[in-house]
């Protein structure tokens, strides 16, 4: 499972594991599985799309302003607004 | 002696003047808790900036072509000090401390031949205005708003950048009062233009994978900078904040115990007033009775 982290200036929105997230990426959407390579990455305003597991449908928090980084914990987007 | 109907009546002000502080400091308590908790929540995000900040300076030299908001403007001539204080008083020392702080390093600054401006956020600030009447570069109205977020934050942030990039200052300070604990809130003074890039902060990189960036390193820095002002002002606010119900708290618990301590005062002279009067009419009887 990937962990996936949403940060804002005022709370931490999520801190879970989920299966994929779709990231509106500043130079193209991008999607994160588990075991993604480190990454750094502006993001457009936009939604990110979280799917908890394989098959399930993707839920959708929109989120302005920010930026994405995925390490070896896993993702996490700082925007700074969202929901 | 004050008469028994003077004393009672300012027996009884004192005892209102009791109540309100009481309501107030109740108020307060219950404020600093929601504030303590939007400190913390807070944090989170901070952290992250600082830490993704630290490992992207390290891979990118400062040079003339950098963003000024890193390199500055290669002078140090006009200082401009934001001082973010409450919109409103009766918190004891808390805005006069975060004032006095402000002042002396314009004092310091001055002495060194450096142009000093101010920049307030808070209404509490303005009795800057008798001190510098020329200074004041701009006065922001934060008074609408009941709790500060991170909106105003981002506005004020906006507008300085908008200052610096149009030259009208090359340092810019920060002054807010650090929270420590509901007794201790420190003033204290920032550097947030030129942005201070944090060193030596652990980065969460895993050891060797080269990281892949999008734009690329510069862009990012450059994306970061303006949010970086931004989240120190928020972080300010959110300090300032859980400070001033702190300080108002200790401040109306301290009047609070003055009015009792009053009132007990009062009340040993009212009763012995009251004993006096008595006593007299009694002597006056009696001798009258004898008299008979």
């Amino acid at each position: 499972m990937l962990h996936f982290e949403l940060v804002t200036p005022e709370r931490l929105v999520r801190s879970e594991d989920v299966y994929m997230v779709t990231v509106p990426g500043s130079e193209g959407d991008f999607a994160v599985l588990e075991g993604h390579g480190p990454l750094m990455s502006t993001i457009r305003d936009g939604e990110v799309l979280v799917q908890k597991s394989a098959n399930t449908a993707p839920e959708a928090i929109a989120i302005r302003g920010g930026f994405a980084e995925v390490n070896a914990k896993g993702l996490t987007v700082l925007a700074e607004h969202a929901g | 002696m004050a008469s028994l109907k003077a004393l009672k009546v300012r027996i009884n002000s004192v005892k209102s003047t009791q109540k309100i502080t009481k309501a107030m400091k109740m108020v307060a308590a219950a404020k600093l808790r929601r504030a303590q908790e939007a400190a913390v929540q807070g944090r989170p995000y901070a952290e992250r900036l600082e830490a993704v900040m630290a490992s992207l300076a390290s891979k990118v030299s400062v040079s003339e072509s950098s963003p000024k908001l890193l390199a500055g403007t290669g002078k140090d001539q006009v200082h401009l000090l934001v001082v973010a204080t409450s919109e409103r008083g009766l918190a004891g020392a808390f805005n006069t401390n975060i004032v006095r702080a402000a002042r002396k390093k314009a004092e310091e600054l001055e002495r060194q031949g450096k142009t000093v401006r101010f920049y307030l956020a808070g209404k509490k600030g303005r009795v800057l205005r008798r001190f510098y009447p020329n200074g004041i570069a701009a006065d922001h109205e934060l008074g609408q708003h009941k709790v500060l977020g991170f909106d105003q934050a981002r506005e004020v942030a906006d507008d300085l950048i908008r200052r610096f990039e149009a030259g009208e200052f090359d340092v810019a300070h920060l002054f807010f009062a650090k929270f420590q604990s509901a007794l201790v809130q420190e003033p204290v003074g920032i550097q947030i233009i030129p942005v201070a890039v944090p060193q030596g902060v652990e980065t969460a990189n895993d050891g060797g994978a080269a990281v892949t960036y999008e734009p690329d390193e510069e862009s990012i820095l450059a994306d970061l900078l303006p949010r970086n002002v931004a989240i120190q002002l928020f972080r300010a606010f959110l300090e300032n904040g859980a400070s001033e119900q702190g300080s108002r708290m200790n401040a109306m618990d301290n009047a609070t115990r003055n009015a009792g301590d009053m009132i007990n005062r009062l009340s040993i002279q009212y009763n012995r007033t009251r004993q006096a009067a008595i006593t007299t009419e009694l002597v006056e009887i009696i001798s009258g009775a004898e008299a008979l």
